[in-house]
């Protein structure tokens, strides 16, 4: 059963239109990865999937999002948040949102464990030094005493990491937890995460814009574009034959070994503002197969596309 | 062709960690870093996590005080520079930061945010729109505010800014970190154009082995805090075991080649207690009692490398 699911979630800031009918789920024991280019929408699902949309001034206008079998929008605030922290780990991609400038690093993780597993203060600081240490943090102990501006960029990635699996949670949303990290420490993170889904049953939404670590680590992916999921499934089929143009797109330039200098390219043109946003299939005006119905219909069903599979024409 | 930069011996040591029951410690977060850049040349900057590289852009820039050493920018001591000259001397470099939610002011239209640079100047500012596209960002955004913006356009504001008034050197701190591939493509597609066409010179620090290897010239290999490979171009097989162990942790983007992950096993040494020999012995398959006892020297000549059992060239 899906430990938490987005059904048909639209989201809006202020009057514009962010996302539009989004559907996932991630069960226990499995890793969903989300993947799409930047500005695609990926940080702001997991927004509307933890509840805190309102900190951004946003609000799902559409569709429900459900923790273990409960509709969110059914329970108390005081409720949302005992779930944040306890039951739900939240990464998120600015390390500095989640971190308190002016208290030291190693009482904010303490924080997480006191509060939701009721350890005492040397209790949670005995744990908070064992998951700095996990996370390839050396000399923890002296590191749990600085202030969040003393560490780089990686050091702060992996303390917010610390902070989501403090609470021993079921649930881990990773907003681009490594994009800071070197491959030997990801590799590291990774390895954790995946352990942790596999003995624990943990759920893990991974977004990531790294196309190696969604091969390498996640059992589904889905692939949004401009609000709205292109397509969704298990990783290794949609590698292998991606139905939707826009994934074929995104899987064609991931730069491989050797690769002569000048010849890495981009998806030609660029991803719409919401203001800007093509009517029909958002899609079309980059995409290498678009017909006259895709200006006009928005395809459905997934892959959400008038004509997919097969090699592009 | 003279150097444009030339730097000496650069050091910096922090202190930290000092709490209510801990001596504050000293770590040297930068240990007697030397090299030089030509005009136009691309010079990467790879390590792990925490080894040293903001705080070396940092000290190359003079935003920080190094504790010893020299740099030297187009002939001109930097250190030896009265705050008015550095100002005018600052405006011939640029940095794009590695956090690219602090270096954007929140209350600041992302049309005034690349407006400043040519304020400050008393220099009319060429139309936002046209810069936001240089980036692959929609022109619409201009009147956008950075708490707007996605973690990824935030990244490519901070590059658009650097680049508007045309510096002659530019260090870029893990510029496409947050950028998925396709967005990654065209940013240095862009930094190679302005290269060629300006002779810009650029610092760029990543540690994304593969990417570095793409775009740089010649490959700084650091280890905490000191350089311990000097890669002479992008292609040359590494030497020092580290370096190998970086190129061979990459994630394939296959999931039908899904491989036990090799992290570095091995305990990373503390910064602040650096052992007496070479820091990388603890993790290194070829160490032998002579690396654990003794430091290995950067050695000079057309390779260099610190390390006593290096790979063959
Ligand atoms: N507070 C806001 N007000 C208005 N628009 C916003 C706001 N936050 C995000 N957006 C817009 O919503 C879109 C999706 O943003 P989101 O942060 O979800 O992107 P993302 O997929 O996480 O991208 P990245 O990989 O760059 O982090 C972007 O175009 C962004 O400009
Ligand atoms: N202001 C400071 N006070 C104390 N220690 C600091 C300070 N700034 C940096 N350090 C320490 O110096 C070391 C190097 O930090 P730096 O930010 O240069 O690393 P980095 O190589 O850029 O890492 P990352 O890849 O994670 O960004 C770290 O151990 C960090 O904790
Ligand atoms: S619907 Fe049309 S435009 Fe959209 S991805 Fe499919 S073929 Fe391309
Ligand atoms: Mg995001
Ligand atoms: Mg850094």
């Amino acid at each position: 059963m899906s430990l938490l699911q987005l059904k048909d979630v639209s989201v809006s800031i202020g009057q514009v239109a962010l996302l539009d009918r989004i559907s996932l789920s991630v069960a226990k024991g499995e890793i969903l990865g989300l993947v799409g280019e930047s500005g695609s929408g990926k940080s702001l699902t997991a927004l509307a999937a933890m509840g805190l949309l309102p900190l951004i001034g946003g609000r799902i206008t559409g569709g429900a999002v459900a923790f273990d079998g409960k509709d969110m929008a059914a329970m108390t605030e005081a409720q949302r948040r005992s779930q944040r922290g306890g039951r739900i780990g939240f990464v998120t991609q600015n390390p500095m949102t989640a971190l308190d400038p002016v208290t030291r690093i190693g009482a904010q993780i303490d924080e997480v464990s006191r509060l939701h597993l009721g350890l005492t203060r040397a209790q949670a600081r005995a744990r908070t030094v064992d998951l700095l240490t996990q996370l390839r943090i050396p000399e923890a102990a002296t590191v749990a005493n600085a202030w969040p501006h003393q560490l780089s960029g990686g050091m702060k990635q992996r303390i917010v990491i610390a902070m989501a699996l403090a609470g021993d949670p079921d649930l881990i949303i990773a907003d681009e937890p490594t994009t800071a990290l070197d491959v030997t420490v990801q590799a590291q993170i990774i390895q954790i995460l995946g352990a942790l889904v596999r003995d624990r049953g943990l759920a893990l939404l991974l977004i990531t814009h790294d196309m190696g670590v969604v091969a390498q680590l996640c059992d589904r992916v889905a692939v949004l574009y401009a609000g709205r999921l292109a397509e969704e499934g298990p990783t290794a089929p949609i590698f292998a034959a991606p139905g939707h143009p826009y994934t074929r797109a995104l899987i064609g330039c991931i730069p491989t070994e050797g690769m002569a200098k000048g010849t890495l390219q981009g998806i030609p043109g660029t991803v719409p503002g919401a203001l800007t946003f093509p009517p029909g299939c958002r899609f079309h005006p980059r995409c290498p197969r678009a017909q006259a119905v895709c200006a006009t219909q928005t395809p459905q069903g997934n892959p959400a596309c008038h004509f997919p599979g097969g090699a592009d024409a | 062709m003279p150097d444009l930069l030339t730097v000496k011996g650069l050091t910096k040591s922090f202190q930290s960690g000092g709490g209510l029951f801990q001596r504050p410690r000293t770590m040297m977060a930068v240990r007697e870093v030397s090299f030089s850049l030509r005009k136009g040349e691309v010079l990467g900057v790879v390590g792990e996590s925490g080894c040293g590289k903001s705080t070396l852009a940092r000290l190359v820039l003079r935003l920080i005080e190094p504790t010893s050493g020299q740099v030297t920018f187009d002939g001109t001591d930097l250190r030896a520079l009265s705050a008015p000259a550095l100002r005018r001397m600052r405006q011939r470099m640029a940095m794009v930061f590695q956090d690219p939610y602090s270096s954007l002011d929140p209350r600041f239209t992302l049309a005034q945010v690349l407006a400043e640079p040519f304020t400050v100047q008393d220099q009319k500012a060429p139309d936002p729109g046209a810069m936001l596209e240089t980036v692959g960002l929609p022109a619409t955004m201009a009147q956008s505010h950075p708490h707007q913006l996605s973690g990824g356009q935030r990244q490519r504001v901070g590059i658009a800014r650097a680049l508007a008034l045309s510096p002659d050197l530019v260090v870029l701190d893990e510029p496409t970190a947050s950028l998925d591939v396709s967005i990654q493509a065209q940013i240095i597609a862009l930094l190679s154009q302005l290269r060629d066409e300006r002779g810009l010179t650029y610092l760029f620090i990543s540690h994304d082995l593969g990417l570095v290897r793409y775009f740089c010239d010649r490959v700084l290999v650091m280890y905490l805090g000191a350089v311990v490979e000097v890669l002479p171009r992008a292609d040359a097989a590494p030497r020092h075991p580290y370096t190998a162990a970086l190129q061979a942790s990459a994630f394939v983007p296959d999931p039908g080649q899904r491989r036990a992950l090799a992290p570095l096993t091995g305990e990373i040494p503390s910064p602040f207690d650096l052992p007496p020999g070479c820091a990388f012995a603890g993790r290194c398959p070829r160490a032998s009692d002579l690396c654990r006892m003794k430091r290995p020297e950067l050695e000079p000549g057309p390779h260099p490398v610190a390390c006593f059992h290096p790979l063959k060239d």
